[in-house]
């Protein structure tokens, strides 16, 4: 006969607090799918264990980092020269960002081609779509913080961008800028994004979006599930605690460990410190995950129509956007019958479409 | 008497409700969006000496807050023209090599009279006025 353990007093006292064993039921319950298509499943939590680094990176930044013009360059240069360990610091940071966005994408496309978006998931895909868009909000502030010549013209041009929305575009510009041009005012304003207002959406969103997640439970491919009722079987399944859960700590620890290895032998540089009566250098580029939309917005033409050329990219880009957002709904015809071949041709389409023209930005 | 009372107090609460709320969102809508700030207006600088600028070279000016491209032609002429394309805000530079404005952030070209000459900016540079007082380069604006 086994022998019954007493639990601890120390147990017993958090067990009276914090009501552990209906968490330890619930984890027990909680499975995920086990099929070919399994790994993709890691992808979700690597963006937000990079997230994790992220604020971690940040929050040591932070105690150095001056946000103003005369200042933002040479405190960067401070961190990366003078404070013990500040270039690994801030070289994991800006690693980590980029390694974050590109987790992300590839968790959003995992998504789309395993059809993870299907009811009764919209929500969950609407919420990761927005908590994308706030990844490149991230980005896009957080590249001016230097205060380097090509983040500043970064800025430059993605604030002039705003500016061209018919009717509010001028308020949208001045209300990124604090006001009418890139300057100091601009500076404290995306410092302000970049360590209050994106962190605290992002961390509401997030909590909305992995609520979801147990919600729903993870979604298994329809072709798993198909291939599987063929032989007359179930889907088999893992326990999400322990199995799962080891699995994507060892995911983890190979995300680190690319991290860590980018970090010290290729370490960020700060570049040149931004002139605002410099002009524009040759061969500038912004951030790999903006060049699409860069070298797009170099092929169109001055005046399509009667129309402005950056206007006509901005409404393509607007459109693309929300037809992407809207994916799950346009996904299913009227009969709830799924548009499988659109949704991989539309996933095909937009990834050959980043990767093409990312590639074209970079090198031409 | 009783559902008129009810709805009276729920039109009460929900609309005290909704005007408090509008009135914290105001005020901080209002600070967010900036000041219009008020610039000493600039109509003329000193771009320096004749003998600062060779032929065939461009340099970017102060013009108040707005920079500026001063141009010595190869003719010898003096032009200059607001140095912010007119696509998406980048500052344009001159190129010696085949005497053209360029913009390096979307390849925007653009001749010595500011005209487009090919790539995405939708119109043409403003152009400032260029006198010489003596050895000494002066930009204006245009009335």
């Amino acid at each position: 006969m086994a022998e019954v353990t007493e639990p601890s007093k120390t147990s017993t006292w958090f067990e009276e607090r914090l009501g552990l064993a209906s968490m330890r039921k619930f984890l027990a319950h909680k499975t995920v799918p086990v099929h070919a298509g399994t790994m993709w499943y890691y992808f979700g939590g690597i963006t937000l264990f990079l997230f994790v680094i992220q604020v971690l990176t940040g929050t040591l930044l932070l105690l150095y980092y001056r946000p103003s013009p005369g200042e933002a360059y040479e405190s960067v240069q401070f961190i990366m020269t003078r404070v013990q360990f500040g270039w690994l610091v801030r070289s994991i940071h800006s690693w980590s960002a980029n390694l974050m966005i590109l987790a992300a994408f590839v968790h959003m496309f995992s998504v789309v081609f395993l059809r993870a978006f299907r009811r009764p998931r919209e929500l969950t895909w609407i919420s990761g779509i927005a908590l994308l868009g706030l990844a490149l909000g991230f980005g896009f502030s957080g590249y001016l913080l230097p205060w380097n010549t090509v983040s500043y013209f970064a800025t430059k041009v993605g604030t002039d961008m705003a500016a061209a929305v018919p009717g509010v575009g001028h308020y949208i510009a001045r209300f990124l800028r604090g006001g009418d041009d890139v300057g100091g005012a601009t500076l404290t304003r995306f410092f302000g994004f970049h360590v209050a207002v994106l962190p605290g959406l992002t961390t509401l969103l997030l909590l909305g979006h992995l609520a979801l997640v147990q919600k729903h439970g993870m979604s298994a491919p329809r072709w798993a599930e198909e291939e599987r009722e063929r032989k007359g079987m179930p889907l088999p399944q893992m326990a999400f605690f322990p199995n799962f859960f080891l699995r994507e700590l060892m995911a983890w620890y190979a995300a680190l460990g690319v991290l860590g290895t980018l970090a010290a032998l290729f370490p960020w540089e700060l570049g040149v410190k931004a002139d605002p009566f410099a002009p524009a250098p040759a061969g500038i580029r912004p951030e790999w995950y903006f060049l699409a939309p860069f070298y797009t917005l170099k092929l169109i033409p001055s005046h399509v129509w009667v129309f402005e050329g950056e206007l006509v990219g901005l409404f393509g880009f607007g459109l693309l956007a929300l037809w992407w957002v809207a994916l799950p709904f346009w996904a299913v015809d009227r009969k709830g019958v799924e548009r499988t071949r659109w949704v991989t041709g539309a996933g095909v389409l937009l990834l050959a479409y980043l990767t093409t023209f990312s590639a074209l930005g970079y090198w031409r | 008497m009783e559902q008129p009372r009810r709805s009276l107090l729920r039109w009460l609460l929900g609309g005290g409700f909704s005007a408090s709320i509008i009135s914290f969102l105001y005020p901080a809508f209002r600070f967010m969006s900036p000041p219009e700030v008020p610039e000493a207006s600039v109509n003329e600088v000193s771009a320096g000496k004749v003998q600062d600028l060779r032929l065939n070279q461009g340099r970017i000016v102060k013009f108040g807050s707005l920079p500026v491209l001063l141009i010595h032609t190869t003719a010898g002429e003096w032009r200059a023209f607001s140095a912010v394309c007119t696509h998406l805000n980048c500052t344009v530079q001159y190129r010696e090599s085949s005497s053209q404005i360029w913009c390096a952030c979307h390849n925007g070209l653009y001749n010595l009279n500011g005209q487009v000459v090919s790539g995405p900016p939708p119109r043409p540079l403003d152009q400032y006025s260029v006198h010489v007082r003596g050895d000494e380069v002066v930009i204006s604006r245009r009335a």
